[in-house]
């Protein structure tokens, strides 16, 4: 297909290079340089897609960022991304893209018939009518609204592309480079002062690049060239293209996305796809330029409808004609510009101008080009469906109320202007106190909570000269401020043409007999109707009314249809518009992805993975590992076929029979050292602590100020003032924390010092009734026998030269030891261990063992110390200490705690003695009792008993302490299973605790 | 994101320090007496201000000193910044 609106010898494309692409599975042809949107438009392409309600056809309506219609879903490389703005895609070799939301296709969509019955689909629609009956939401309505909704599909493929984040610091961010931003930096970096220039266009320069201007004797667009050439020869400056600054936070941070490689067939190898760069800036120069604004009239969506300035972006950047038969509906010089832009490429434009009698240059020049110009003249409504054929026109009176006969002129477009509306959307999100300006009609930044300044037409300044002088000024003091520099820069001349005032007139009243749909937001079709309904139904609050009619909520966060939006507001509601105010801006300005936003923390980066030294002899062995908090660790140790279930019974049989040996490093470890140390444990400990002799070992609970149990653990003293504590792998940082908090803030007069050492020490628990026999020949010169190293004992010892810490404390029940060596000799100890225990028939086991272990002694663990228990729950309220105070103690008086059938922890058995309970399972009186039936307990972990072959459980339950020996059911509706059980003692093996004495 | 000043190290990210609550809050002596009232106030009962408030914060990926910061909850303005041992002048 030829690209027959393409013009020869226009544009800042490189035509030597064709690139062919797809669009909704039809090849064309644009160069490199092209936008999708150009592309397609020089190829006669205007139906790009359908609006989001009504399913209407809908073309091009901007140039960039604030295009609300030409979303698409892009193909690229084997991937695909939705929500992509045809206006900002780049055109690449091989590029292909469709149509969303239409179906079957964009030419031919049964969802248009939503715009016969239009009138059921007014504002709060959704709301009202799908309310109703309840049962329908489901299975009718949200698939429905489903199918029919949506801007594209997100790919369920694992993303390929590499996203990186970037930290970086600046004296001056300077988020757009038109006029004002190019002379601020500038004037900035020649003042020393460290700058990033940030552009979302391919293209620096801005209006410049469009715009009939001199600058020092050159055009706009030479001299932003050699403005930029300079600045990237600079050291001090960053200058950035394709990088839009689309968030403003806390104390200056902005956050800015890079697109990187989008505009490329594919991502080049090592490079990201996007970078996201957290920017902390000393001060920032808002020169993100105005959108321009649309006038409301009927059928104001209908594809050839563009904006005035689009149309002369897509004729001067990209020589691309929008029509060949050009309206220009105007209410200000801009429209002007664009149409002597066709005048001068052969295009003869009729300009519909609302004012009655403008006087300017601009006017005169197209004046004396002969163009056809009606004065107070409007579009009544444009026709024709897939594409504007006509459109009706009448004269308007004075006082913008009567609408003489109505005419109707051929065209095949129509370019909007009605003024143009400053993008304050980051001078909002910093906290500025925007005003209204009434030369202009519209928002600008006001005062300033941080610090930022805004430059240029985002400020409301129109005229060249001014903004380029106060940008320059601007640029000088605030750097001079910061580098104590002043190297002034000579103020180059500035030949413009002057424009006159804009005409504050922006919706055109409906002709009698005439129910045309006047849309203000055209993505999420919201009419001038729906408003209308809006306020009718009594909503007055602007944030309101956006929410119920989701007027300026759509992704394009209304850039070009707040104003209007608001004009309309003030006028049913008979308010001025800085009476009714504007909406809050939030970030991000434009849709952000979620790859750039997630950065490289994908898969295994999204947390570090901890290993433990002996991590290879594991693997070497078979382990199936699990995640533990940021650790991994051996789940168990995979024999031939078995599954996890036969695995970990036999692991744990092994330690209740002979030795196993299991991997404890991830324990949180904690050196405590000073003079005061026994003291600090008194305090956060609730048993005493300090008349531990050196060399033993003591189990304690710590609580939180509510009385809440947080950590247990065994603490040891190594020596007189110094202490070895152990936390639960999940508390260990908190804990840490937890101290230094109370050695810092509470009690600064204890001289004591805290470290975490987990990652200094490996650590092996080697447990069973063999093992000691074990331990005897791995140090046989130490008396690790009963007398010597009596349970709750500590002894150093010597492991074929390794320095070994040996701890008697069991966390299985069994007679059982722990090895701690330091972690560069954790394998060495580990591969010693096995060797040496060979005969006395040892087994690595995992966690799953561990737990099976501990459930059946009834040891209580991190599944039931789940941050809502006291001491009590747990059955160690023989570890509070009467005679001392501790954290939490005062606590532990409220009356709930120490009510008569307060929950305690008890152990279930099914009564058939086969079927595992699912953790999680509520205990109940009666199976059969209506819903909800009342809760007693809840199960809190479960194994499969080795010792008595059969399931076990622990549970918390509500007067534990009078129900054993009760018969109740454990319910789990998700699983759906109803288990009798019996209510028995937690400690199902070893009730006395013999063995670990032994 | 806020900009952190460290009395210890300097300014830092938000992203290094954790918050922990109001900083003018005393923990009840040990071993005292106190009603049910004053320890609840102590352990539950926090104002929420809208303005100036006086905040603990830890450097957690810097040098672990728990910190005082002198907010201000709506604007996010920070003060001042002091070591543990300091108090407001």
């Amino acid at each position: 297909m030829t690209q027959s609106f393409r013009l020869e010898n226009v544009g800042l494309i490189n035509k030597d290079k064709k690139l062919s692409f797809k669009f909704n599975g039809k090849t064309y042809y644009g160069y490199e340089g092209d936008t999708l949107a150009s592309a397609l438009i020089a190829n006669g392409v205007h139906l790009v897609g359908r609006s989001f309600k009504y399913h209407r056809p809908r073309g091009f309506f901007g140039a960039g960022v604030d295009e609300p219609y030409a979303v698409v879903q892009l193909y690229r490389n084997g991937e695909t991304e939705p929500n992509i703005k045809a206006t900002e895609q780049e055109l690449f070799e091989g590029l292909e893209a469709t149509s969303v939301n239409c179906w079957p296709s964009v030419n031919f969509d049964i969802g248009a018939i939503n715009n016969f019955f239009r009138i059921f689909l007014h504002a709060g629609f959704y709301y009202k009518t799908f309310m109703w009956p309840k049962s329908f939401w489901y299975k009718v309505y949200e698939p429905f609204i489903r199918k029919a909704a949506g801007f594209g599909v997100v790919s369920t493929k694992h993303d390929k592309e590499r996203y990186e984040h970037k930290y970086e610091y600046c004296d001056l961010l300077i988020v757009g480079s038109g006029p004002s931003g190019l002379a601020s930096a500038y004037a900035a970096a020649k003042n020393g002062a460290r700058v990033i220039l940030a552009e979302d266009k391919p293209r620096f320069g801005g209006t410049l690049l469009t715009s009939e201007v001199n600058i020092g004797n050159q055009s706009g667009k030479e001299w932003a060239e050699g403005i930029i050439a300079e600045l990237k020869e600079m050291p001090n400056v960053t200058v950035k293209n394709r990088s839009q600054v689309f968030g403003y936070y806390d104390h200056n941070m902005l956050v800015m996305s890079e697109r990187i490689s989008d505009h490329l067939p594919k991502t080049k190898k090592f490079h990201p796809k996007q970078r996201l760069w957290y920017i902390r800036a000393k001060e920032v120069l808002i020169s993100s330029g105005s959108i321009e604004r649309p006038i409301v009239f009927g059928n104001n969506d209908t594809p050839g409808v563009i904006l005035s300035s689009a149309a002369k972006e897509y004729l001067k950047v990209y020589g691309v004609l929008v029509g060949r038969n050009p309206l220009i509906f105007t209410n200000n010089d801009s429209g002007y510009e664009t149409a002597i832009e066709f005048k001068k490429n052969g295009v003869d434009p009729i300009i519909l101008d609302t004012r009655k009698d403008p006087q300017s240059e601009i006017v005169d020049e197209a004046k004396n080009l002969g163009i056809n110009i009606k004065f107070s003249y409007v579009v009544v409504a444009a026709q024709g469906y897939k594409k504007v054929k006509s459109a009706d026109v009448a004269k308007i009176s004075d006082d913008k109320e009567q609408l003489g006969a109505v005419e109707n002129i051929k065209c095949d477009c129509i370019c909007v202007s009605g003024f143009w509306t400053p993008t304050i959307h980051l001078a909002s999100q910093s906290g500025n106190k925007t005003k209204f300006n009434e030369d202009i009609d519209a928002f600008v930044s006001g005062t300033s909570k941080q610090n930022e300044t805004t430059l240029g037409a985002a400020n409301g300044t129109y005229t060249l000269d001014e903004t380029l002088k106060s940008s320059f000024e601007t640029g000088h003091e605030l750097s001079k401020k910061i580098t104590n520099n002043d190297n002034k820069i000579s103020f180059p001349n500035v030949v413009e043409k002057k424009s006159t005032t804009h005409d504050k007139f922006w919706c055109v009243p409906l002709p009698e007999g005439k129910n045309y749909k006047r849309f203000l937001d055209f993505q999420n079709d919201v009419a001038v109707s729906d408003v209308e309904i809006a306020l009718k139904e009594g909503y007055r609050s602007i944030e309101h009314v956006k929410r119920y009619t989701t007027l300026g909520m759509a992704t394009d966060q209304g850039k070009t249809s707040n104003l209007n939006g608001l004009q309309l507001v003030s006028s049913i509601e008979n308010k001025i518009v800085p009476a009714v105010g504007h909406t809050t801006f939030r970030p991000p300005y434009t849709p952000v992805s979620i790859g750039a936003i997630v950065g490289r923390e994908v898969g295994k980066h999204s947390k570090p993975t901890r290993k433990s030294p002996m991590h290879s002899w594991h693997e070497k062995n078979n382990a199936v590992f699990v995640d533990a908090g940021v650790w991994l660790r051996p789940r168990y140790y995979k024999q031939g076929n078995e599954n996890l279930f036969e695995g970990s019974k036999r692991e744990a049989k092994n330690v209740r029979t002979n030795v196993g040996v299991c991997d404890v490093t991830t324990l949180g470890k904690i050196d405590i050292k000073g003079p005061d140390a026994a003291e600090l444990l008194n305090r956060v400990y609730t048993n005493a602590w300090l008349k531990l002799p050196v060399g033993k070992a003591r189990y304690g609970v710590m609580l939180r100020e509510d009385g809440i149990v947080m950590d247990d653990g065994t603490t040891t003293r190594i020596s007189e003032n110094h202490y070895h504590m152990t936390t639960t792998t999940a508390q260990a940082a908190n804990v840490l924390s937890h101290l230094e908090y109370y050695l810092q803030l509470v009690w600064p007069e204890l001289n004591v010092n805290v470290v975490s050492t987990t990652e200094q020490w490996a650590g092996a628990a080697i447990a069973g009734p063999k093992s000691r026999d074990l331990l005897q020949k791995l140090f046989p010169n130490s008396d690790v026998l009963n007398e010597g190293l009596p349970f709750m004992g500590y002894m150093e010892g010597d492991l074929f030269g390794v320095k070994a810490r040996i701890f008697r404390i069991s966390f299985s029940g069994e007679l059982a030891y722990e090895v701690n060596v330091e972690s560069d000799n954790g394998n060495f100890m580990w591969e010693k261990i096995m060797e040496i225990g060979e005969e006395f028939k040892v087994q690595p086991y995992g966690t799953e063992a561990l737990s099976t272990l501990r459930i059946e002694m009834g040891h209580v663990a991190g599944s039931e110390l789940d941050g809502r228990t006291i001491p009590y729950d747990n059955s160690l309220e023989g570890l509070l200490s009467k005679k001392k105070d501790f954290i939490g103690k005062r606590s532990l008086n409220r009356e709930a705690f120490i009510a008569e059938d307060r929950q305690k922890v008890v152990g279930v058995v099914p009564l058939d003695k086969k079927t595992s309970i699912p953790e999680g399972s509520h205990l109940v009186k009666d199976s059969n009792a209506p819903l909800p039936n009342p809760k007693l307990g809840y199960i809190s972990a479960s194994c499969w008993s080795v010792e008595h072959d059969n399931p076990f459980s622990l549970a918390i339950l509500k007067d534990g302490k009078n129900m054993i020996g009760e018969k109740l059911f454990a319910m789990s509706p998700l699983k759906n299973k109803v288990i009798p059980v019996e209510i028995i003692s937690s400690h199902y093996v070893d009730p006395k605790g013999e063995r670990v004495r032994s | 994101m806020l900009h952190i000043k460290c009395p210890h190290c300097g300014i830092r990210s938000q992203n290094e320090f954790s918050y922990g609550g109001d900083a003018t809050v005393k923990r009840p002596e040990l071993n005292k007496e106190i009603s049910d009232q004053d320890w609840n106030n102590f352990v539950y009962n926090r104002k929420s201000l809208r303005g100036k408030h006086l905040e603990l914060w830890q450097h957690l990926s810097g040098c672990r000193q728990w910190i005082k910061v002198e907010r201000d909850t709506a604007t996010h303005e920070i003060f001042n910044t002091l070591k543990a041992n300091e108090d407001i002048s």
